[in-house]
């Protein structure tokens, strides 16, 4: 996946490579570490877990995982962020299969998660006789709606908004991960806008929070599939490096908004290379720099 | 004129229960003003399809984008001025992007919100709303359009705005209507012809509609003959109806309880000025905010009353 971000942001010649790539241990874990429920052959099965990629600019990562899991063809990569493409430089939900909904604007992923989770409860309590057979998720159970959230993003209020609207409502089938890494477009996120200890504030706001290392499999699925309060809703705060596995572009904040070029292309391809055959020795099954 | 009054605001809440009531996977929103707008009638009569979001208006927009995204018809309430103008970003970038299935439908538009004054005056929604892709634009002129404006909005799949007022406005559809009841099958998708005459055409919207019919009573009695029509749709306009008419006329007054600038009359005088240009004039707020007062006393400080649009007529005689 990380070869992938870094390709076809090189061949769109702009992009987001830093956020795309501190998001993507946790991307894989949600596609195919056996957390989100989804049937590419029906994109719109009503009992579908939803993902929204509320940091619409990290949109080569949600790419990256919808082409692998088959929603598309991995050829569309190319065509990232050129006239005419599925591949818009932000999620086009209208363009690209497997995006339930187009995104670009910070801060409005969480609130469109909670009104979809009410949405879908509303369903499930069979308010109307004629949706039963739409009640459930594809096991039975509520369908859970995932969002990624940047940490930068967190600066917009209308999170707060949602913060309080999904704990009001008790929507506990909303699960926000925070993409922490520390980074956004002018520095540092404590030197441009402090965020300090973002858990302990949803928690204030009435979530259940938890904390992992965003790029650890085994973590990630244990903190995503964990048992939790069902009148809650769930935030995962993970700790990130932003432009994760590129060591040139780890913890540099130029990176948030520039494409590599070729060479650079080339450079990261060969580290990657080298970290996924490493890993595939090792046979850890943990391969997070992959 | 006759005296039976009623807000358009009262039609939005009622007809949401009436909708749900038919077997409508509706749900309206607020922004803690369900009173006022009336969306909080569906939450007393179904209590699980009303969410209140607080004093948070951009939330509000973005829970019914998802809403919407689950299969429901998502009504948003507040006033014009938080409705619109506040989350231009949401109802842009989440409603109107993504083409769902949210009706904005504000209360409190325009300065006959009265006593509260500028801030809470709604003039430059229609601008901002007509503008947006995928955005349609229905503006009533009384309680019995603002029913049909709100059965059809959510009836129609994709964004609308739906433009609702605070005070009063004189009945004119329905039995007891200003129009004796000769107009029953409201489509609010039209431009509608209220009175004919072959001097020069007044298109209104809103509570304009009703200065308009006493402005050409008032006309009459100098022997001018204004057609009245009322643009109950800014967008799409129906270009046809006002061709038609102005093709005949030859002259056009637009009145509108907005802005001069972006509304209704700048709609209109975009189309003619390609299609069939005719000496115009624009009623409306000159570009400025609105100010405390009574509702009849701030329609004729902003010179939005009945003798003002028979002047402006006058005018191009």
């Amino acid at each position: 996946m990380r070869m992938d971000i870094v390709k076809m942001l090189a061949c769109a010649g702009s992009g987001h490579p830093g956020g795309s790539l501190s998001a993507v241990d946790l991307m894989a874990v949600l596609y195919f570490g056996g957390v989100m429920r989804y049937d590419v052959q029906n994109p719109c099965h009503p009992g579908r877990d939803r993902f929204i990629l509320s940091k619409g600019h990290a949109a080569p990562v949600l790419y990256a995982a919808l082409a692998r899991a088959g929603y598309f063809s991995a050829k569309e990569f190319k065509t990232l962020r050129h006239l005419g493409s599925m591949l818009q430089g932000h999620p086009d939900a209208e363009l690209c299969p497997g995006v339930e909904v187009s995104t670009g604007s910070l801060g409005q992923g969480l609130s469109i998660a909670a009104g979809l989770a009410q949405g879908l409860r509303l369903q499930a309590a069979g308010a109307r006789n004629d949706q039963v057979d739409n009640a459930g998720g594809m096991d039975g159970t509520l369908p859970q709606i995932y969002t990624l959230l940047g940490d930068g993003e967190l600066q917009e209020g209308q999170n707060w908004e949602a913060a309080l609207y999904a704990a009001h409502y008790k929507l506990g089938n909303v699960v926000a991960i925070v993409d922490r890494n520390f980074l956004q477009i002018d520095g540092n996120t404590e030197d441009v806008m402090a965020l300090g200890d973002v858990g302990a504030k949803f928690a204030a706001f009435g979530w259940e929070v938890a904390t992992v290392d965003g790029h650890d499999f085994a973590a990630i699925y244990e903190t995503l599939t964990k048992e939790r309060p069902v009148d809650k809703p769930y935030v995962i705060v993970a700790n990130t490096t932003k432009g994760k596995g590129v060591s040139f572009m780890e913890d540099v904040a130029g990176w948030h908004g520039v494409a590599p070029n070729d060479e650079q292309c080339d450079a990261a391809c060969a580290e990657l290379q080298v970290k996924l055959s490493l890993s595939a020795n090792t046979q850890t099954g943990g391969g997070a720099d992959a | 004129m006759l005296s039976v009054c009623k807000a358009t605001r009262a039609a939005l809440g009622e007809t949401l229960v009436a909708m749900v009531e038919e077997g409508h996977d509706i749900v309206a929103l607020d922004a803690d003003l369900a009173c006022s707008t009336t969306t909080g009638k569906l939450g007393q009569a179904y209590p699980e399809r009303f969410f209140n979001a607080g004093v948070a208006e951009a939330n509000m927009v973005g829970a019914a984008a998802g809403l919407a995204l689950s299969g429901q018809i998502a009504f948003t309430g507040s006033f014009a001025v938080f409705g619109t103008g506040r989350v231009y970003d949401q109802i842009r970038n989440t409603v109107c992007m993504n083409s769902l299935n949210v009706k904005i439908a504000p209360t409190h538009s325009g300065v006959t919100v009265g006593p509260d004054g500028g801030s809470h005056q709604m003039l430059e929604d229609i601008a901002l709303m007509r503008v947006l892709p995928n955005m349609r634009v229905l503006t009533p002129s009384d309680y019995t359009a603002a029913k049909a404006a709100v059965r059809y909005a959510a009836m129609t799949p994709g964004p609308f705005y739906i433009r609702l007022g605070r005070a009063g406005v004189p009945n004119l559809y329905g039995p007891t209507g200003l129009l004796g009841g000769s107009i029953t099958d409201i489509d609010v998708t039209k431009a509608v012809v209220l009175r004919s005459g072959a001097d020069v055409t007044i298109a209104a919207c809103g509570i304009e509609v009703a200065e308009a019919l006493l402005a050409a009573e008032m006309l009459a009695e100098e022997g001018v003959q204004a057609e009245v029509i009322d643009v109950m749709c800014v967008k799409p306009l129906d270009v046809e109806t006002i061709m038609q008419s102005v093709s005949k006329t030859g002259r056009l007054v637009t009145a509108e309880e907005h802005s001069v600038l972006g509304g209704m009359g700048s709609a209109i005088s975009e189309v003619l000025s390609e299609l069939h240009p005719v000496p115009t004039r624009r009623i409306g707020v000159v570009d400025r905010f609105g100010m405390s007062g009574k509702p009849e006393e701030l329609i004729r400080h902003f010179k939005l009353d009945a003798p003002s649009i028979a002047a402006a007529a006058k005018e191009l005689l």
